[in-house]
């Protein structure tokens, strides 16, 4: 007698040949330039989980680094932090050594272009020490062959005049305080007022009749009268105008920084010192903007 | 042994049709000699498929899903194996191994000796075994294939008309009860 088989056992049977079969033609088939069909399947099979998988371990993954692994950061963090702060440090430093030699540089630049006229250079060593005056102390004295009244420049242009002198240092009037002044004159028009101080960071130029053409942004350069500086030297422009009765009211920019001196050229003699014109002058906007971007072209020859 | 056995299907007695030894296997073998042979000849009747119509046959008869699916497979891999190399192993194999399971299945719910019963099975069966070979070029083997065409219909009918006479012969290899 033979047992019939079950349903079920017929089914799982059938499924069990089919697929036999089905993998049979998938060994044989190839399919394009894909390989074997049974490739072909595999790789569509398995990708999708593939997929899933590197999604998955990705996520896991910055979950960890984004969440557990981030016990040492704080460390790290403060780490970095200490040594993001002396790089800093050291940053500064740096440019500071380097805006130094710039300076360095400039100075010595203008005294080689102007050979023919004896002038020093000195280190600012002090500044004044209360607010009512604007002065400072250089490392230059009469040793050095500093005397009273000499003119001190720097390559931007008139810093102030020499009114003391030691063995080693001397003091130096600057041109805001209001003590301070030389005589100037209008480089368009040549007209000439003295321009003095006024305690503040800016100066005046005084004695300019109201009919006097004055524009903004206009330079300003010694007319040589006072006796300290060479003619031409810059002092500043003109920062604003304001016509008064019998003279104009004239706020003047200074040309040289003298809020951050560090270097000065101390004039040995009243020989000409010769500063390139500033095309920019000739604009009175831009000349006032750039007043001190005339500063490198002095020191080339 | 017997000859027959009996299955109760409600109220109705179905018998499940023993064969003489090897006439199976002859019947098989000769089928897809003939098919691989006749067309050279006479090339009209490529339109039979004879693998087909005994497959068909011996499921309806035997009336055992597991017997009827492994002949179904065993038919199609040979003429599979003997259509040349165009045709990948597992063809017509998967084809007739679930033609071979679903007339084993229906035959042994049905009683199957009616000519017309043999004629409109092996009608839809060719139709289906047809529809199956499409499926399998089309999805596993990505190869165009039309779904149905006016020849499939004359193919079913010419097949559905030989297979009833064809199976009128071969009931004369079982056993008698």
């Amino acid at each position: 007698m033979v047992a019939i088989p079950s349903r079920h056992k017929s089914l799982a049977l059938l499924g069990g040949v089919l697929l036999a079969q089905v993998l049979l033609l998938a060994v044989q088939i190839k399919k394009d330039s894909r390989g074997r069909l049974i490739r072909v399947w595999a790789v569509s099979a398995a990708s999708p989980f593939e997929r899933g998988g590197a999604w998955g371990f990705g996520k896991v993954r910055g979950v960890w680094d984004h969440y557990f692994a981030l016990r040492t950061t704080s460390r790290e963090n403060e780490a970095l932090r200490v040594e993001n702060d002396a790089l800093k440090l050291t940053i500064a430093q740096l440019q500071a050594k380097a805006a130094e030699a710039d300076r360095l540089a400039a100075i010595l630049s203008f005294k080689e272009a102007h050979a023919s006229a004896p002038m020093l250079a000195a280190r600012v060593i002090a500044v004044s020490a209360g607010t009512e005056s604007r002065t400072i102390e250089i490392d230059r004295g009469e040793r050095d062959g500093v005397t009273r009244n000499m003119g001190v420049i720097t390559p931007d242009g008139a810093v102030g005049k020499v009114i003391a002198v030691y063995r080693d240092t001397s003091q130096v009037l600057l041109l805001t305080d209001k003590e301070g002044g030389a005589g100037a004159m209008l480089m368009n028009t040549r007209t000439q007022g003295p321009v003095g101080g006024t305690g503040e960071p800016t100066m005046v130029m005084k004695y300019v009749a109201t009919e006097d053409e004055v524009k903004v942004g206009e330079q300003i350069v010694t007319s040589g009268m006072d006796k300290i500086f060479p003619r031409d030297i810059p002092v500043g422009t003109v920062l604003e105008v304001k016509n008064g009765n019998p003279f104009k009211q004239i706020r003047v920019q200074p040309a040289a920084k003298l809020d951050r001196l560090e270097t000065v050229i101390v004039l040995l003699s009243q020989a000409p010192v010769d500063f390139p014109k500033d095309a920019d002058s000739q604009n009175p906007q831009t000349g006032a903007q750039n007043s001190s971007a005339t500063a490198p072209t002095a020191e080339k020859p | 042994m017997n000859e027959t056995y009996e299955l109760r299907a409600g109220e109705t007695h179905i018998e499940v049709h023993k064969f003489y030894p090897g006439a199976i296997l002859i019947v098989a073998a000769a089928a897809l000699v003939l098919q691989a042979s006749m067309p050279v000849y006479v090339p009209n009747l490529s339109i039979l498929d004879l693998p087909l119509l005994v497959t068909i046959y011996f499921g309806l008869s035997r009336r055992n899903p597991s017997t009827g699916l492994l002949l179904g497979t065993a038919i199609g891999l040979a003429q599979d194996a003997l259509s040349g190399p165009t045709v990948p192993l597992g063809f017509y194999g998967i084809a007739k191994t679930v033609i071979g399971f679903l007339a084993s299945s229906i035959g042994a719910k049905l009683d199957t000796e009616h000519p017309a019963a043999r004629f409109a099975l092996i009608f839809g069966f060719f139709v289906l075994h047809q529809a199956i070979l499409v499926l399998v070029r089309r999805l596993l083997l990505a190869q165009p294939e039309p779904w149905f065409n006016v020849h499939l219909a004359i193919a079913a009918g010419v097949n559905a008309v030989v297979g009833t006479v064809m199976f009128v012969g071969l009931d004369r290899l079982r056993r008698n009860s």
